[in-house]
């Protein structure tokens, strides 16, 4: 059997309510942890949208700049149910995905001062740190990071570099671009994603040829990419 | 700039953290010395960071975010001291390899195996193996096949065999179905680093894992 094709119902972010005061909330545990399923309180002020492309970055220069506690608060309301959820879709229990996603939060604090906007946008950077961290504890590995400074590094052309990668910063577009895929190029790239499987696994299970995943998979970014072309 | 790439369908597995330590470090290895595959990695990569965002949320612990705010002013634990290498490993050796070298390249204490001397790196790697491999200038290796399949990347040097000409950081890649004898180039010692990974498969013709032209 093919495990889970199935697609999210929504594709676009779940508005969040941000409540003022968040990190004194907190520490009263009178919130708790407060993810889709339970209602915003009455008192809560006008609804805020979940952080988009600007103001997740606004919030993580406001976390490297000033060490912003209430941003860091925003950024864990948005992120962590959703850290969770693909620790624990990539075979975490609840327990321990809770924890790791409590550890990949505190990473995303300790090293805000090292994220670069102009590398990778801020849900890119925390899906790595996320991943890093899964492979760390449930596999007792470490994933092999690039490192820029590296005397061995070969560095991008200056030309083509920015140009190549300006096309990935802007998650939105990324988002809106994923939905358009077609159901069975999408399918693929959440399980190469979202289960703990190579290529080859994910074709035996899914009972197709492991050409055929591949070349979906390969249509998928090649669509990606020229989907992000037009937009640029 | 590398001319054999790994495909598309490896740099997935390499981002999406489902490829095996030793293969990861090879990819991660080519990833460092190939501008290109770094761009397409990122890219994928953004691929996941959007993924992420379209996922349903699960519900977190009740108490799991005051106990994170709390540990915000703690000194988190350091990192672990990175060994220091000459100057000759640092530029031959990209870093996700060289982290796992345990030494300088001239103090690896070589096992001589015929043509080829070699050595097992200590990286986890299930159903099969990680080594380095080094070669005389000139050097031919007798015909061979091997059990599952093989990754090689070449660190300095080159080496030919009938399926191409392999430089620095190109990616070569044979399954059990291939023998050959490849031959070292003349001039300079090749070294490479090679795995063998029991999980990937081939899908049919050998091209699929390796992409032999920069992809546009
Ligand atoms: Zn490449």
């Amino acid at each position: 059997m093919c495990p889970s094709l199935t697609m999210p119902s929504h594709a676009v972010p779940l508005a969040m309510p941000i409540i003022p005061g968040l990190v004194a909330l907190a520490a009263l545990a009178l919130d708790g942890a407060m993810p889709k399923s339970q209602p915003a309180p009455p008192m809560a002020a006008p609804l805020s949208p979940a952080p988009d492309a600007a103001s997740a970055l606004s919030l993580m220069a406001a976390i490297a700049e000033r060490r912003d506690r209430d941003a860091f608060a925003r950024l864990y309301l948005y992120f962590a149910p959703r850290l969770k959820a693909y620790l624990m879709r990539r075979g975490a229990d609840d327990g321990l995905a809770e924890e790791m996603t409590q550890e990949a939060m505190l990473t995303v604090w300790y090293r805000a001062g090292s994220f670069d906007p102009a590398k990778a946008g801020v849900s890119t950077w925390i899906y790595t740190i996320a991943r890093n961290k899964r492979i760390d504890r449930l596999r007792r590995e470490r994933f092999p990071e690039i490192e820029r400074d590296d005397p061995a590094l070969v560095p991008e052309p200056p030309i083509a570099a920015d140009s190549a990668l300006a096309l990935v910063q802007d998650d939105a577009r990324l988002r809106v671009a994923l939905a358009a895929l077609p159901p069975e190029q999408a399918e693929l790239l959440h399980l190469a994603f979202f289960q703990d499987k190579s290529h080859s696994t994910i074709a035996d299970e899914c009972g197709l040829p492991l050409g055929t995943v591949k070349s979906r998979i390969r249509l998928a970014l090649q669509r990606l990419r020229n989907d992000l072309k037009d937009f640029a | 700039m590398p001319s054999f790439h790994p495909s598309q369908t490896l740099l997935m597995d390499y981002a999406a953290g489902s490829l095996g330590e030793a293969s990861a470090v090879l990819i991660a290895t080519h990833v460092s010395l190939c501008p290109e595959c770094r761009a397409e990695a990122a890219r994928i990569e953004a691929v996941g960071g959007a993924l992420i965002e379209t996922i349903e949320p699960v519900p977190l612990a009740h108490d799991g975010m005051a106990a994170v705010l709390r540990k915000l002013d703690e000194r988190p634990d350091a990192p672990a001291p990175i060994p220091s290498f000459d100057a000759e490993t640092q530029r031959l050796v990209p870093a996700p390899l060289r982290r796992h070298l345990g030494g300088n390249l001239e103090d690896i204490r070589w096992r001589s195996l015929g043509a080829v001397r070699q050595i097992d790196l200590a990286v986890t790697q299930a159903g099969g193996h990680a080594r380095l491999l080094r070669l005389k200038g000139g050097a031919k290796v007798p015909r061979h096949s091997h059990d599952g399949l093989e990754m090689i990347i070449v660190l300095a040097g080159g080496f030919s065999d009938q399926s191409g000409h392999y430089l620095r950081g190109d990616v070569a890649v044979a399954g059990s179905d291939i023998t050959h004898a490849p031959v070292a180039d003349a001039g300079e010692d090749c070294i490479c680093f090679a795995v063998v990974d029991g999980s990937i498969k081939l899908s049919g013709p050998l091209g699929r894992l390796v992409n032999l032209f920069v992809r546009t």
